[in-house]
């Protein structure tokens, strides 16, 4: 299997930071805000590979730094510290060295995003096959009958009735919202997907199609995807390896269902113990 | 009064930032350079921006025309050309394009293309064409910066969807020089392609935004467009698909304006009055020959 995604050392501190912050916050401090200088240790210390097809689950409590991780890695903002390459067929990026434009073609064209609020990844003020095609028009094509067929393709591949796709989001249920939203993320054909939260509000039998659309998408695409939620079941149907994050560390790591078999960190085997 | 005012009104110093930034904008076709925008004894909206690069390239040996939605006559610009006439002793002040060397406009270029010695000054209310899609000035200057216009074609998507076709009638977004798109004021579509290619320097002040922008002599002026669903123009077509011609002057090749009688019918008639008055006479010559 093709690596895609090698992260190291990713770090984001909100706030101006001192010496002292790493060795101030983390599980065993209990914290991620430094008593210090009072800055938030959001993420330190993340690292680890993707490969082509997998699905990688983040999961932690809220606050724990698995949002700020993908937010990182789509360029929603910028980490304090570490290095994440991107591999393409032909090409390495080195993510965080990229200029802006170079940043917002990856981001346009080889990753996609579900946010958990459809309001962050749709515009409520166009049309939804409109938030289709401006992916589209934002990765140069530019014939608008092409945009036309692609969004009417994608919005019945995931199951978006087609009479409506002239309608604004804000006319659907959050259900539907949240198809629109994966099928504008799935519009570039992106080697790599972001999914943070995508479930999360939404009742059981929606949950569920999502799930399964997800899983379908990934077999045939063979997309890797990273996917963020703090639902054990979600992670236990989507993901082959997961990282459990506290406080912005990753306490640990592994095949998924050895973790949720057999975890290893006490702040896990509380979590498992919980849920199930 | 006139001893009391610098030729031009505004002093040396301020022509010369004027001048300046006039330089750039040509130097990076259209980019909008900004720039001090005076005070001017008038509202801002009612050609400031335009008035100001006209009276910092005015000269003694210059011809200026004053043009208003075409037309010569109206209060805008009979009210611009008497301020200039009075500020710039010496200058010539013409309503016959051929005779004009500098052309002030608001909302048209004239019928007859322009010549190389010509220069055309636009006045602008909105310079900035992403100013619909995007609020923050900060964000559009970081997307002029990286020519990232996708969301304007989004606006285009979304009219096709709805309407069938691009329904914008005025300030349409063209590219110039492959890269920045401007909003070339609020010239009609009809007006769009003389700005690719003009022989003629075209250069747009908004005076309220403070913002110069240049179309460049010979530079290339491209609508934004699907490669399926081309930019056209206005059609003046009547419901048996003839060309309507004017009824004042019968030309059928000009932008028509269009009039509502007290009786409730229409009349069209063309919008740029010194096209239609020299047609006018040429008729007349040809009926006396």
């Amino acid at each position: 299997m093709r690596k895609i995604l090698e992260v190291r050392n990713l770090s984001k501190i909100y706030g101006k930071g001192c010496p002292r912050c790493i060795e101030s916050t983390g599980p065993e401090a209990d914290t991620n805000m430094c008593p210090h200088c009072g800055s938030v240790v959001a993420i330190h210390d993340v690292s680890f590979d993707l490969h082509e097809g997998e699905i990688l689950g983040l999961m932690g409590e809220s606050g724990s730094g698995k949002s700020t991780v993908v937010k990182n890695l789509y360029f929603d903002q910028t980490p304090s510290s570490g290095s994440a390459r991107f591999f393409e067929e032909d090409a390495t990026h080195e993510m965080f060295n990229l200029n802006a434009a170079q940043q917002r073609r990856l981001r346009n064209q080889r990753f996609g995003m579900v946010y958990q609020n459809p309001h962050l990844g749709l515009n409520f003020g166009i049309s939804s096959g409109g938030n289709i095609a401006e992916r589209l028009l934002m990765s140069d094509v530019s014939h608008y009958g092409e945009i036309r067929e692609r969004a009417k393709e994608l919005l019945s591949r995931t199951e978006v009735l087609l009479s409506r796709m002239d309608e604004s989001p804000a006319a659907f249920s959050g259900g539907m919202q949240q198809r629109v939203q994966i099928a504008k993320a799935l519009a570039t054909n992106p080697p790599l997907l972001y999914l943070d939260e995508v479930t999360t509000g939404l009742d059981l039998s929606v949950q569920a199609r999502i799930l399964d659309l997800i899983l379908e998408i990934q077999q045939e695409r063979n997309t890797a995807m990273i996917v963020v939620t703090h639902d054990l079941g979600v992670i236990r149907l989507l993901t082959g390896r997961a990282l459990v994050m506290k406080y912005g560390r990753v306490i640990e790591s592994g095949l998924t269902d050895q973790i949720l078999e057999d975890p290893q960190h006490a702040y896990t085997q509380r979590l498992v113990a919980s849920a199930l | 009064m006139s001893v009391t005012y610098n030729f031009g009104f505004m002093d040396e110093h301020a022509k010369k930032e004027v001048r300046r930034s006039i330089l750039k904008a040509i130097s990076i076709p259209g980019y909008q350079v900004p720039y001090s925008s005076r005070e001017m004894p008038m509202g801002r909206g009612f050609g400031t921006g335009g008035l100001q690069i006209t009276l910092s390239l005015i000269g003694a040996d210059e011809t200026l025309k004053v043009i208003d939605q075409g037309s010569d006559d109206s209060v805008n610009a009979v009210n611009l050309r008497q301020f200039v006439e009075l500020t710039c002793p010496g200058v010539n002040t013409t309503t016959h394009l051929n005779e004009a060397t500098l052309i002030q406009s608001r909302h048209r270029i004239p019928e007859v293309p322009l010549t190389p010695n010509q220069t055309l000054v636009l006045q602008v209310p909105y310079p900035d064409p992403l100013v619909v899609v995007e609020p923050s000035e900060d964000k559009r200057k970081v997307m002029h910066g990286e020519a990232d216009y996708a969301r304007l074609l989004v606006k285009l998507y979304e009219d096709i969807v709805k309407f069938d076709e691009i329904t914008i009638s005025h300030r349409y977004p063209t590219r110039i020089n492959g890269h920045y798109v401007i909003d070339p004021s609020p010239i009609p579509r009809w007006d769009v392609p003389k700005l690719n290619n003009s022989p003629a320097l075209i250069l747009f002040g908004a005076g309220r935004e403070k913002k110069i922008y240049a179309v460049p002599p010979h530079t290339i002026a491209e609508p934004l467009a699907f490669d399926d669903v081309p930019f056209r123009v206005e059609s003046f077509n009547d419901t048996h698909g003839n060309r309507r011609p004017c009824e004042r002057c019968g030309a059928t090749d000009s932008f028509l304006d269009e009039y509502i009688n007290e009786d409730g019918s229409k009349r069209y008639q063309c919008s740029d009055s010194d096209y239609c008055d020299t047609v006018l006479a040429e008729t007349k010559e040809a009926a006396h020959a």
